[in-house]
């Protein structure tokens, strides 16, 4: 792929469809003996999405590696006999909803640190936070995996001229307009290795408590927080855009 | 960033050429870490007359700003000339015996430094580049080198099709590559990564030594060959492009923008016997 960026300045690759090949990677993979597990939440109304999804991801996601979706849900109840394939186990974790779904986005962060540290480490290796609404239209497979990993949800690159400390003079020999690359991620699907996401939603939901705490309510928080993080914490690997379909779009 | 060339492997990892990356993000990520870069260089035999010149480029321009451990083995640590090293950076002398032929010597690296991370570097450095000594740097190896598992790509292969990799092709030989397999050709002079996977590496480059040995077989290219056996099964997690590895008397492609590390001009015959 020449038409895409395909590498970051701090060298993750960034993985579009054509850059990579599946069973090298599968090879890998099972040469591991890797668990992947993926986190998701259905909270009110959006228990209308768990058939969907569980139907797309069982179908698409990691298909043919064993991997633990762990469900989130204040109605447990609504959910529907789901057919797994052999090697995929769903867990269903009754929650409580609290009020308005800002709150459950806060407390998103929380709870995913807090059961990453008590029981999704000593069940999965690698760990994934994925929309409800999110539905797969095709594979996803292993090479989504590395240590810390996010999805691209925009980009632009922004070329600024370096400045030049010596003021007017002979011309420059090579005035390149040093530009610099502007990710945003998308808080509907990141991951990486449990360690690496336990540090990542701890932060975030530190860094969410103290905006309550100064009386801060921003919007979509979870994502701005993430944002924060990875601009400090640079992510091993990126997902293209073609990884996260917006369903609002 | 570069489209003349692949920077990237089939699986996913990163080729490091001149324009792919940007020192600054790679500074900012690592220095914090408070690392000691450890570096094997074997000097056996006249060998010793090329590490001055190693140690001064070094200096100038491997892993500026990090702490660095040289690791010199050789069978007169009193020939090690006493460079001056910036403050953070130290050189050990590592006794090591010196074997019949220059092919036996090359061979025992791997045992050498799979033992040295058992015995000592192992807890002193989190990172270890092991190098050809008859080289010199001419421009900076920085951050960007730092990889769970790094290879880099023979100058004299890289614009070569695969079924002229000089593999090893006999298959009563530990390190054989079938014909059709493959990925990149690379070379001996550099190898690193994390501590432990150079010492998983170096022992198992050194159990399929032995195999050979068992057999009467040398492989075409020495440890070159085993090495890129068990590159093939456990791929590197990173690839630096031939800027790193660079023959001088080569000429220059376009590809290759910038020189950072390369061999140093000498009459094979008068240094190896």
């Amino acid at each position: 792929r020449r038409d895409v960026l395909v590498l970051t300045p701090w060298l993750a690759p960034v993985v579009w469809e054509g850059t990579f090949s599946r069973d090298i990677l599968n090879a890998q993979y099972v040469q591991k003996n890797l668990v992947t597990g993926v986190v998701t939440f259905a909270v009110e109304k959006y228990w209308f999405f768990i058939e969907g999804f569980m139907r797309s991801a069982n179908k698409y996601f990691l298909a043919g590696h064993q991997v633990n979706f762990y469900l989130f849900t204040d109605s447990p109840e609504k959910i529907s006999h789901l057919q797994l394939a052999p090697e995929n186990h769903l867990f269903v974790i009754p929650i409580q909803n609290h009020s308005g779904w800002q709150d459950i986005s806060m407390s998103r962060m929380h709870i995913i640190s807090t059961y990453t540290h008590s029981q999704f480490q000593y069940e999965v290796d690698y760990l994934y936070s994925i929309d409800i609404d999110v539905q797969l239209l095709a594979h996803i497979g292993v090479e989504i995996i590395d240590a810390l990993v996010a999805t691209i949800s925009s980009w632009r690159f922004t070329p600024h001229r370096e400045d030049k400390a010596f003021g007017r003079g002979p011309e420059p020999q090579a005035a390149i307009p040093e530009g610099e690359w502007d990710f945003s991620y998308t808080a509907s699907f990141y991951g990486g290795s449990v360690s690496e996401v336990y540090k990542l939603t701890r932060a975030c939901f530190e860094g969410v408590m103290e905006d309550r705490g100064n009386g801060l309510e921003a919007q979509r928080q979870d994502e701005s927080h993430l944002n924060e993080y990875l601009l400090h914490h640079k992510p091993t690997r990126l997902l293209s855009p073609e990884y996260y379909w917006d369903a609002e779009l | 960033r570069r489209q003349d060339v692949l920077t990237v492997t089939p699986w996913l990892a990163p080729i490091v050429w001149e324009g792919t990356f940007n020192p600054e993000i790679l500074d900012s990520a690592y220095k914090p870490l408070n690392l000691t870069i450890g570096v094997t260089a074997f000097a056996i035999g006249k060998y010793t007359r090329f590490v001055r010149r190693f140690l001064e480029s070094a200096e100038q321009h491997f892993m500026r700003g990090y702490q660095v451990n040289y690791y010199i083995f050789t069978d007169s640590p009193g020939a090690i000339p006493r460079v001056q090293l910036q403050p953070g950076r130290r050189l050990v002398a590592v006794p090591f015996q010196k074997h019949s032929s220059w092919q036996e010597i090359s061979m025992r690296r791997m045992e050498a430094i799979n033992r040295h991370v058992a015995e000592v570097s192992h807890g002193e450095v989190q990172y270890l580049f092991c190098l050809d000594i008859d080289m010199v740097f001419h421009n900076p190896w920085g951050a960007e080198t730092l990889g769970d598992m790094v290879a880099a790509i023979h100058p004299g292969y890289f614009r070569v099709p695969r079924e002229q990799f000089p593999y090893e092709r006999r298959n009563s030989s530990a390190a054989f590559i079938p014909e059709g397999e493959g990925d990149f050709y690379y070379g001996g002079a550099v190898f690193g990564g994390l501590v432990r996977k150079v010492y998983e590496f170096t022992r198992t480059c050194h159990m399929t030594i032995l195999a050979d040995k068992a057999n009467g077989i040398m492989a075409a290219w020495q440890e070159e060959s085993h090495l890129n056996r068990h590159f093939l099964s456990h791929k590197p997690s990173k690839l630096l492009s031939p800027e790193y590895l660079w023959d001088d008397r080569k000429p220059k492609p376009p590809e290759i923008q910038l020189i950072r590390f390369s061999t140093v001009d000498k009459d094979y015959k008068e240094v190896r016997d």
